[in-house]
């Protein structure tokens, strides 16, 4: 789960690192009151899942209220890479010496958290790393025993020869580490980290990505998911247990499994189709999850035909054909359906289906070509 | 023969009393597999199915029941600590198949495993079947035939439906391996690919992958400076996005890198045969058999 810069500054603060004062608004009225507040030049930033904000412009200055008022006002309702803004943060325009990456990670390689700072801060990490990786500083973290002091500092030395300095950077550093951990996250990153002309230390941005698996133990975390900020049928399918991504294609697949899905999704693609989405209705067969990922399949018009690709394993078959037919029964699925059903209660699955006069297939291949084929002739 | 598994498999379950756990101990019991033992604290001295012990402790089962092999299935916030209780009774193949095991869990978890002196498969994972003989975990036993394929996978149904492929056309497996799908995983595509190079019965293998990462490119590597048996490979998710986790934790594209097309281009520079589509793999091990 994606947090926003808002929140995820937040959790920096409560971590103990300094974060310059501000606050989020949701119309140019309490944008202007919050400039009013905080006095002088402010910055007002778009709070959306998407990287690129300040290309796509969505961050920008002003210099007095009623300016940071008019910018609100058209920063708030755009579209950053299909995601509107609805929330803007406003904060004081930092007065910058230099500015720094630093950003702790889960390597799968080295399988532990990773630190990594650089000196070439402010711009994206990965263009660094592909253009220039002597900028970029590493240091594995064992999770036993945490960020070690030394470690903290060795990287902070990379930032400022400057050892006042360096110590407030290490500082950071640590206590940065502990957000991660508190927060479950998969990544916790400050970029900037800036350096006023006084030669202070502060965090003007923060991006903090959280791991799924962490959220059922993490109450406070789980309730700062903003469902506004993400795709509608995402947050339906979420609800219902399923996993989609939505697509730009035509074939709508309903598979059980990630990697069959994805699978799928390129066999599709392999006979000349594009797939509408990805879809994984999980391991445990339950037909009200069959009638939920159709309800959201045929939601997306673009849809012209639907695939389903079921190994059954620990799914059962059954189950899927029964949610078939529960879910033809209860609304009307204008598009063809295509249905291939292996493994566990196979037998049976072809059964319900027959009795209502519908069709499975054994063959993953033959479906998909059927179901490609479907698609272009109702295009 | 086969890896990881054989006939002195002795197979205790952590979670024998859960829903799955119980469930799929009964589907293990059918195939073959030597259950020896079960764990849910506080039912210690009770009988599953009035034929397996149940212990409270793994440490109890290893004892008395003589367990070296466990499976896990318990819920995922009290996964790290069993694999950790089965290291500490000196279990030496710890499997776990739940899923949804926070990563920070696993940073921990591996490490201590790993000085322990023993292999874990998973987390998030199917588990392994070595055919005719014995299964631990969750693959379904019809769709595998003994034979001379090694298979190890990424994924869960992607192998069943390869796997389904490979028996359909007389192509039996040594041992079918599902490694999982998180980004922190113990068994890797190197420990397999070394154990199946190994394995005298072992004449090819099928690798399949998926976005997200480098695990497949290091893979091919190995397989280009260690292997002589020939490997044929299988990349999951070329249509995925970028930045979207497809399902499993780990796959994802991450800007350029961990692409499909990228993962595909090691394999085929390491003389990995490359399958377009699942079906191919028939064709592809037979023509390298």
């Amino acid at each position: 789960m994606n947090l926003h810069e808002y929140q995820a500054r937040e959790l920096l603060k409560q971590a103990g690192i300094a974060v310059p004062p501000g606050a989020v608004a949701s119309t140019p009225a309490e944008v202007k009151a919050i400039a009013q507040r905080l006095g002088g030049r402010v910055v007002v930033k778009a709070q959306v899942h998407a990287g690129g904000r300040g290309k796509a412009g969505g961050v920008k200055l002003a210099d007095t209220p009623q300016q940071a008022e008019e910018i609100a006002s058209k920063i708030l309702g755009m579209t950053i890479k299909g995601l509107t803004v609805h929330k803007v943060l406003v904060a004081p325009a930092a007065e910058i010496a230099s500015e720094a990456y630093v950003g702790v990670i889960v390597d799968r390689a080295q399988q532990s958290a990773v630190f990594m700072v650089s000196p070439a801060g402010g711009i994206d990490i990965e263009e660094v790393a592909a253009k220039t990786p002597e900028k970029i500083f590493r240091a594995r973290v064992d999770a036993r025993y945490g960020l070690l002091p030394h470690q903290a500092l060795g990287l902070a030395f990379r930032l400022y020869a400057d050892l006042a300095q360096a110590r407030q950077a290490a500082d950071i550093l640590q206590k940065l580490y502990r957000a991660f951990v508190d927060a479950g996250a998969s990544l916790a990153e400050i970029n900037p980290l800036v350096k006023t002309p006084k030669g202070e230390i502060v965090a003007l941005d923060a991006k903090i990505v959280v791991d799924d698996n962490e959220l059922e133990r993490r109450p406070n975390i789980e309730a700062l998911r903003d469902e506004t900020a993400e795709d509608p049928a995402e947050v339906v399918a979420r609800e219902a247990n399923l996993t989609y991504i939505k697509l730009d294609g035509t074939v709508g697949c309903c598979v059980n499994g990630a990697g069959l899905a994805m699978a799928t999704m390129d066999l599709v693609k392999y006979y000349g189709g594009e797939p509408a989405n990805f879809l994984d209705i999980g391991g445990s067969s339950n037909p009200d999850k069959v009638v939920s990922a159709l309800k959201i399949i045929t939601a997306d018009k673009h849809v012209k035909a639907i695939l389903f690709n079921i190994f059954g394993g620990i799914t059962r078959c059954d189950d899927v054909a029964n949610g078939i037919v529960t879910a033809t029964r209860s609304f009307k699925v204008d598009v063809p359906i295509v249905i291939r059903l292996t493994g566990t209660n196979e037998k049976q699955a072809v059964d319900i289906l027959a009795g209502v006069g519908m069709k499975a297939l054994t063959d993953m291949d033959e479906a998909v070509k059927q179901a490609v084929a479907a698609a272009k002739g109702a295009a | 023969m086969s890896i990881f598994i054989d006939k002195d498999t002795r197979l205790v379950v952590q979670g024998i009393t859960g829903r799955d756990g119980g469930f799929h101990t009964k589907l293990m019991m059918e195939y073959g597999t030597n259950v020896v033992a079960g764990v849910t604290p506080g039912k210690g001295g009770q009988t599953f199915e009035g034929k397996v012990p149940v212990f409270n402790t793994v440490a109890d089962a290893v004892e008395q029941a003589g367990a070296n092999t466990s499976v896990i299935y318990v819920p995922a916030k009290f996964a790290a600590d069993a694999i950790l209780e089965a290291a500490d009774a000196g279990i030496h193949l710890i499997v776990c198949i739940t899923e949804g095991v926070p990563v920070l869990d696993m940073t921990r978890v591996y490490p201590y495993v790993q000085e322990k002196g023993a292999r874990l498969l998973g987390p998030n994972c199917p588990g392994l079947i070595t055919p005719g003989v014995c299964k631990v975990g969750i693959i379904p036993g019809m769709l595998a035939a003994p034979g001379p394929i090694g298979v190890v996978s990424r994924s869960g149904t992607l192998t069943y439906e390869v796997v389904y492929q490979l028996t359909r056309a007389g192509l039996g497996q040594t041992t079918c391996v599902g490694i999982g799908g998180d980004p922190i995983i113990g068994t890797n595509f190197i420990d397999c690919l070394e154990a199946f190079e190994r394995d005298p019965a072992t004449r090819a293998v099928v690798m399949i992958g998926e976005i997200g990462g480098t695990d497949e490119q290091s893979a091919a590597t190995y397989v280009k400076q260690h292997m002589h048996k020939p490997v044929v490979g299988f990349i999951a998710g070329q249509t995925a996005p970028p930045g979207r986790r497809m399902g499993h934790a780990g796959a994802i594209i991450s800007g350029s890198s961990g692409t499909a097309a990228e993962k595909m281009a090691a394999f085929e520079h390491a003389g990995i045969a490359v399958m377009k589509r699942p079906m191919d793999v028939v064709e592809l091990i037979r023509a390298r058999m």
